[in-house]
Formats: C-alpha cells, structure tokens, sequence
C-alpha cells in the first residue's frame, strides 16, 4: 500500500464511523479516534469535546513513530499495540496495516485485557475497509479535488488579508 | 499526505518547516500561533528540551476556512535542527504535502544551510519523495543580522530549482505569512491538479 493522499468517501466514512463508536461503546472508552501514521484524525467518537483530538493524534502518532524505531533498534520490526498508564486514565494504541492507529482513552478500572481483545476485533474489521479505501485510491488517479486557481487565490487572500 | 473526507467535508494537509538548527522555524510557528485568530487555530504542541531546543517537533493546527465547501486545515510541523537528531526529522516527513526550508543568512551558516538541504533530500528519499515534485518554499531568515550573505549568493547556493523564496526576520514577524501563503498556495493547487 502506498499512495500520496487519502480519499475518505461518504459511503467509507460513515463504515468506519460506526465500527470505531461500537468498540467505544462496547469497553464504555473515555475516546476512540482513528489517526493516520502522519498525524491526522480520521474519525473520533466518545467525549471528544473534552480532549484536543488534533494534538492528542499528532502526539500519538509520534509516539508510535518513535517506538517503531525504538523497536528497529533491538530487532523488532513494530510494535503493534503500546500502551500508557496513569492514574485515572489509560491509552491503548493499536496499529491498523501499518498504515492507521486506532487510539483509546479508557478508565483506569476497564480491565486492558478487555480493550486488547476488542482493540483487536474492530483492527480486523477496520483493516477490511482500509484495503477497500486503498483500493479505490490506486485505482482512481483522477483530480481528488477539481479546483480553479483563482478560486484558491482569492480564498488564500481572505484569510491572510490581515496577517502580515 | 493531504486526507480529503467526503463526508466530514474537510481538507487536511500536513507542511514541515526544515533547515538548520536555530534558524528560525520555531519562531515562525510561534508567531502563527500569536497572530492569528485562536478560532482558527489549534494549540501549539512543543516538545523541546530544557533549554527551549526542539527535541521532536512542534505542532500547531491551522484553520484556513472553506474552499468549495471543504473545511481547509494545515497540519504544521516543525523538524529539530540539530544533525543528530536526523531519526526525529525523517520520522516527522511521514505524509509530508509541501516544505518550507528556513534558512540562516548569517555567513557563517551557509554551510549548515547547504547540509541541511542534503539532508531534506535524502530524507525524503525514504518516502519516495522527489523534492523538485514536492511543493517547496525557501524562507531566508533573520535579514536584520549585520552579518548576513546577500541574497543572490543564498539563491545561488541555495535555489537550484528556482522555487518561490522570501525574505524573512522571523521574530519581527516579517515574511512568515508571505511564505505559508506561498506553500498553501502550491499545496491547494497540487491537490487540484
Ligand atoms: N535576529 C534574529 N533572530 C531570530 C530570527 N528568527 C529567530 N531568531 C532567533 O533565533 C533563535 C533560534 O530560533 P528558533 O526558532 O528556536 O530556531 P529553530 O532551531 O530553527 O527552531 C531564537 O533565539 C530566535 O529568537 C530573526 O529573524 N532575527
Ligand atoms: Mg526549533
């Protein structure tokens, strides 16, 4: 699997929406965002309003960028789950096909044999969907986003009109 | 990597600022994050040493609005400088849709500059990036410095591929608007293509 960007289409959107706010629901997590590796949130469900999604994704996203080599370095080629432990609240971290990261916050009382279990489960349905997205991406090399350039001009002026 | 989502109808697009340590790129996303509106922008995340150096990256979302019904969001990320830190900068290039190169005018840094390009290409490299097929901008920064190169010896050095490249003194806030402006602009418009 390689490409340059991701289409998330309506129809796979709202797939994956429902697989990932199941699995939240079913372990009663704080947070379930699904990320991809760069960084950036692709779906998020539970009481996202109380966490900064953007920087929590970017932040696990290194994390799991640091321990990949982390893991280089002893002779492991990934490690495919990680998990972090406070006092009230967990993270758990699972890979999806090398390419996604579904990340869980959850109450320090849910049993983490629980979360890897159903972690594990909704990878396996999410991976389904993924080579399905990946799939369409290869296939269609069409313009993604058809756009004239003066339409982009005149929306970057608005925005830096007052930034100098 | 640019995550178009149909659904969400949102656009999100990830820009690295590279070049040499103590250059400058802190400062630029330190002055995004000053200046523009906290509706449209996210936290700054840093993760730096004890003594302010980038130890990983910083972070700071921003919102440019809506473009064809598309919320427009850039991810901006900033690489350490220091050459042993080259793991963190190859890993922080992951999904990378445009860079923007901060380079040191001072004289004394022109070589750090020149290695420092080396360095974004090979790292770019490990992603089967190309950097002439990459949306790239050039920032030369702190123009107020007394000892500084003239600009025709930066562009000489520096600008082989004749991308768009502004004069900057990061921490007056100059040229840091000019350049993101340029490096959205060529992003959006890769996007279209
Ligand atoms: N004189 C001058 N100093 C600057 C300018 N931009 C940044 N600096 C200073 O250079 C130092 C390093 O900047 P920083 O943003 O941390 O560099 P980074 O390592 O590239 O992130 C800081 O002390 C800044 O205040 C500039 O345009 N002119
Ligand atoms: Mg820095």
């Amino acid at each position: 699997m390689s490409y340059e960007h991701i289409d998330i289409l309506e129809e796979d959107f709202w797939v994956l929406k429902n697989i990932t706010s199941t699995f939240q629901k079913t372990i009663d997590a704080r947070v379930v965002v699904l990320i991809d590796r760069s960084g950036q949130p692709i779906v998020s469900c539970g009481e996202t309003e109380n966490i900064d999604i953007l920087a929590f994704s970017s932040l696990v996203a290194a994390d799991y960028a640091a321990t990949s080599h982390l893991a280089g370095l002893i002779g492991e080629n990934a490690f495919a789950t990680l998990h972090h432990q406070g006092m009230e609240n967990n993270i758990f971290i699972q890979i999806i096909e090398d390419k996604f990261i579904l990340a869980i916050i959850f109450k320090s009382h849910t049993p983490l044999g629980r979360v890897k279990v159903e972690a594990l489960r909704t990878k396996e349905n999410l991976s389904e969907i993924f080579i399905k997205i990946t799939k369409k991406i290869e296939e269609d090399k069409t313009a993604a986003f058809p756009t004239e350039d003066v339409e982009i001009d005149n929306f970057l002026e608005d925005f830096f009109e007052d930034l100098h | 990597m640019s995550v178009i989502n149909y659904a969400s109808r949102e656009i999100n697009c990830k820009i690295v600022y590279y070049g040499p340590g103590l250059g400058g790129k802190t400062t630029n996303l330190k002055k995004i994050y000053e200046k523009v509106n906290p509706s449209h922008r996210g936290e700054l995340i840093s993760l730096a040493t004890d003594m302010d150096r980038t130890l990983f990256f910083d972070f700071v979302p921003v919102d440019l609005g809506t473009i064809r019904g598309f919320k427009t969001r850039f991810h901006l990320y900033t690489v350490p400088g220091q050459v042993y830190y080259n793991a963190s900068r190859k890993l922080i290039l992951r999904g990378v849709d445009g860079v923007i190169f901060v380079a040191d005018s001072q004289i004394e840094r022109l070589e750090d500059n020149i290695e420092s390009i080396r360095n974004l290409i090979e790292n770019l490299k490990e992603y089967n990036l190309k950097l002439g097929e990459t949306p790239f901008v050039i920032q030369y920064n702190k123009r107020d410095l007394p000892n500084i190169a003239p600009m025709n010896q930066l562009e000489k050095l520096l600008n082989p591929l004749k991308v768009p490249s502004f004069e900057a003194v990061a921490s007056e806030g100059i040229g840091v608007f000019s350049t993101l402006k340029e490096i959205s602009k060529l992003v959006l418009k890769k996007l279209s293509q």
